[in-house]
């Protein structure tokens, strides 16, 4: 099986990492396994993690990926750290409620609001 | 159809199931419903069903037309009890990282039921 190769673009602005996922479908396994292991180290370099996921490219997402975020959630919490999601679509947001998950993420509009609401 | 407990193989198959949808003109909204759960579908069967032993199958059927698309995935796993599994919107589930696959299968498809032996799952989904 070919290895998952991660795709999402990242920045810095005002000392928040900024991924953006470039996929429209985060469904694959190895895909999702790969994203979160790298968003991983991402949060274990940094001394207190502050990271959002800006989703605007994404339309369909699967369980795993839901995993995926709720696992890096922790972690980042664990480091004391902030994680916000933006520019969620209405079908992903769908997805999100449907599992309670949009009450335990903070999930805003737009990427610069998610971003401004960092401390 | 039949393929192998492989996740490529799985991704091509729903890739032609998808384009057989497609062909029938279903709304964005029921596409995506349908992708999600053929995805969930598909991943619960290899991974939890066959336990991604290549050296066992999945067989899916498909009928689409005019008013609904049917779909069954059978593995070759001992199968399970759908009300066993744990509901993953109650509270001390919430940030279990797994357990909703069949859920959102639920949500997003009209009809989804499982053959006595729980290793069958047959997913409906009627046109809007």
């Amino acid at each position: 099986m070919a290895k998952a190769k991660p795709k999402f673009k990242v920045s810095e602005t005002d000392g928040v990492t900024v991924i953006t996922l470039a996929d429209q479908r985060i469904l694959d396994e190895l895909s999702i396994s790969a994203i979160g292991n790298e968003l991983a180290e991402r949060v274990a370099q940094a001394p207190v993690p502050k990271m959002v996921i800006d989703f605007r490219n994404v339309t369909n997402m699967s369980s795993s990926a839901l995993g995926m975020l709720i696992t890096l959630h922790k972690r980042i919490r664990e480091a004391n750290g902030q994680l916000r999601l933006c520019n969620i679509q209405p079908t992903i947001e769908e997805v999100f409620k449907i599992t309670r998950l949009n009450e335990i993420f903070q999930i805003y509009k737009s990427q610069d609001d998610a971003v401004d609401s960092i401390e | 159809m039949v393929i192998s407990s492989d996740l490529n193989e799985a991704r091509r198959l729903e890739e032609r199931l998808l384009q057989e949808v497609a062909r029938f003109g279903y709304e964005e909204a029921d596409t995506f419903a349908i992708k999600l759960a053929l995805e969930e579908g598909l991943v619960n069967a290899i991974k939890h069903g066959n336990r991604y032993d290549r050296k066992k199958t999945i067989r899916v059927t498909h009928t689409i037309d005019d008013h609904r698309a049917v779909f069954t995935i059978a593995d070759e796993g001992k199968g399970f009890c759908p009300a066993a599994v744990p509901d993953p919107t109650s509270d001390e589930n919430l940030e279990r990282p797994c357990g909703r696959g069949l859920m959102l299968i639920r949500a997003f498809m009209d009809d989804v039921s499982y053959n006595e032996e729980g290793n069958e799952v047959r997913l409906v989904k009627r046109k809007s």
